[in-house]
């Protein structure tokens, strides 16, 4: 009798566990109901959530030139793009909610400096050229890295990865299009071109996480199937799909161990600077402390109204109920 | 799978198709409209009075544009955003109007980067300070219940393209207006603190309320020919719904407006202009030879 008891909980998570697996093995998806394992949930929770802090950082290096964009069409294309990114951020703390966390516990935990986002976006925006370098490198890496989001095991990140790969690729082609138009420009705009993919070609391809064997999430993500390709197989896609790009723009990558290795079918590339990017993921970047500042300053001189539409609220749900 | 092909959109040619990003259409809008002036009007008057609703809309949206990144909620960042994506749009299709009309041809970007402050024709009220979130409410009311009166008559000017422009616009100004609305509500009877914030807003800006009420002398000719709307008709409806709006928000109920006297109409400022129109502008100036 105390046997059977005993037993009977591990025997019920067990075929929990049972199931979940097999809806994994099988490619169903596991929607915010269904029992998770507390390892997957907190994975998700901290991927959807730093992925959310990207976009809302990420609003910051390009939004510097929506007020000087130097056409009013440019401003007009930056402004609705910096404003998808406030909407993808949204749609990224919501499905992060679905996971049982609070969106201002996770802004909290941004502007504390305790949760990490896109190393990519600590560094500066120097001239009009970075808003069509962001938009091809920045957006391009970032397509390849959510594209195979699209089919990740969770629901209701998968859902919201299909609307912002939709956008993102708007917004790649705004950036290239930039550029090309540019290279047809004068020199100066040439110059500027080159001087931003010579900046922002390398922190691209840290987008992609370290190195396969130096990425201690990347194995239990995948049987997951939480990611579904290894950072490096990503950075290699990225690369191949770009090179061309940067023929047909006319513009150099700034690494001379760039060349098509024909055996392997792919480009060969040079080896970005592992150690640049641990400084920057871990807050020494060139404008972490400006871009947490900004957000923390924002989010606290706002409080007042926050609060007033809080009290708003409630006054007013009182009367309906009366 | 469909996301798979993302990439191959940028492997086609590029045929000048600008509409893939939203709100930033811009032929559409006057897609089949007649362009040529109707008859008996001064195309000097209608480039004037198409820069000085074009140049309203321009400011404000600049204005707003600080906003992203720096707004209490980021629902708020995205609606302050739409509202000054819609302006914009108004903006680069008053400005392109106003070349057409002077004859000189200029394009929207001549009008918005290569014109010095004494050129725009923009009221105070839209090149003020943003100040905190209750100032950008309240003067965000203030200018959209004005340019709705305005627009709302202006659908059905003689104008061809004039009332093409309005009657879009209004869509857009109605949502501004609600906007600013509910968050004169919120603000006004939220906590005490958010109250007196927001009164002492409605005191700082309604000394700038005044103006947008002026007429200005062309103005005036195009309204007798049933091409523009005088402002001055519009004013006891705008200072109606201000006080409705401020009083439902428990606020006092507002003086009358203060006396209109021309002023950023004839071109003259407040020093707030030359910074905001140097931002502006720089970029575009640095450059004159470049296309972007």
């Amino acid at each position: 009798m105390s046997t059977v008891t005993a037993q009977a909980p591990p025997e019920g998570a067990d075929v929990r566990q049972a199931e979940f697996d097999a809806k994994i093995t099988a490619d169903q998806r596991i929607e915010p109901r269904d029992w998770m394992p507390d390892g997957y949930r907190r994975t998700l929770v901290r991927q959807v959530s730093q992925h959310a802090h990207s976009e809302i950082i990420g609003m910051q290096p390009e939004g510097d030139w929506i007020a000087s964009a130097p056409s009013l069409r440019r401003k007009a294309i930056l402004l609705a793009k910096v404003q998808d990114e406030a909407g993808h951020g949204l749609y990224l703390y919501a499905a992060a909610e679905t996971l049982g966390v609070d969106r201002a516990d996770l802004t909290d935990r941004l502007i504390e400096g305790r949760q990490k986002y896109s190393s990519i976006f600590n560094y500066p925006s120097l001239s009009f050229a970075d808003v069509g370098v962001i938009g091809w490198l920045v957006d391009g890496a970032a397509i390849c890295n959510q594209v195979p989001l699209c089919r990740s095991s969770f629901g209701p990140y998968a859902r919201a990865m299909v609307r912002i790969c939709k956008e993102e690729s708007f917004h790649q082609r705004q950036g290239y299009e930039l550029l090309m138009r540019m290279m047809e420009g004068t020199d100066a705009q040439r110059a500027m071109v080159q001087d931003a993919v010579d900046r922002w070609w390398w922190p691209s391809l840290m987008m992609f996480g370290p190195p396969d064997a130096d990425s201690p999430n990347t194995q239990q993500s995948m049987a997951w199937r939480i990611k579904r390709d290894t950072n490096d197989d990503l950075r290699q896609k990225f690369v191949d799909m770009t090179v061309p790009q940067a023929e047909r723009l006319g513009v150099t990558l700034p690494d001379p161990e760039l060349v098509w290795n024909d055996q392997r079918g792919h480009y060969d590339f040079g080896e970005p600077d592992w150690v640049e990017f641990k400084q920057v993921i871990s807050g020494s970047g060139p404008k972490n402390a400006e871009r947490i500042a900004r957000r923390r300053a924002a989010h606290e001189k706002g409080a007042w109204v926050r609060e007033a539409a809080t009290a708003y609220a409630s006054k007013h749900a009182q009367e309906a109920t009366v | 799978m469909s996301g798979d092909n993302i990439y191959t959109a940028l492997s086609e040619e590029h045929g000048g198709d600008a509409r893939w990003a939203f709100g930033t259409g811009f032929t559409d809008a006057l897609a089949g409209v007649d362009t040529t002036l109707p008859e008996g009007v001064d195309g000097r008057d209608l480039a004037l009075y198409c820069q000085m609703l074009g140049d309203d809309a321009l400011v404000q949206a600049q204005r707003l544009i600080h906003w992203v990144t720096d707004a209490p909620e980021l629902e708020e960042e995205v609606a302050l955003a739409n509202i000054a994506l819609d302006l914009l749009g108004q903006a680069r299709l008053l400005l392109s109007r106003a070349g057409q009309a002077d004859g000189t041809g200029r394009d929207e970007d001549a009008f918005a980067y290569h014109r010095p402050a004494a050129q725009f024709r923009n009221v105070h009220l839209a090149e003020a300070p943003r100040g905190d979130f209750a100032r950008a409410v309240v003067t965000l009311l203030a200018l959209s219940s004005t340019r709705l009166a305005v627009f709302t008559r202006l659908a059905d000017s003689r104008d061809p393209v004039l009332a093409a422009i309005a009657a879009k616009a209004v869509h857009e100004l109605a949502y501004h207006r609600d906007y600013a609305v509910s968050w004169t509500l919120r603000l006004g009877d939220g906590t005490p603190y958010s109250h007196e914030r927001m009164a002492q807003a409605v005191a700082d800006v309604w000394p700038l309320t005044g103006e947008p009420f002026a007429t200005h002398p062309a103005e005036a000719r195009l309204t007798d020919q049933g091409v523009a709307v005088d402002p001055a008709t519009v004013r006891a409806e705008v200072h109606e719904v201000l006080t409705q709006v401020l009083t439902t928000a428990t606020l006092d109920a507002p003086p009358a407006f203060p006396e209109p006297v021309l002023a950023g109409r004839e071109g003259e400022h407040t020093p707030e202009l030359a910074p905001l129109l140097e931002e502006l502008q720089k970029v575009a100036r640095e450059h004159p030879e470049a296309t972007w």
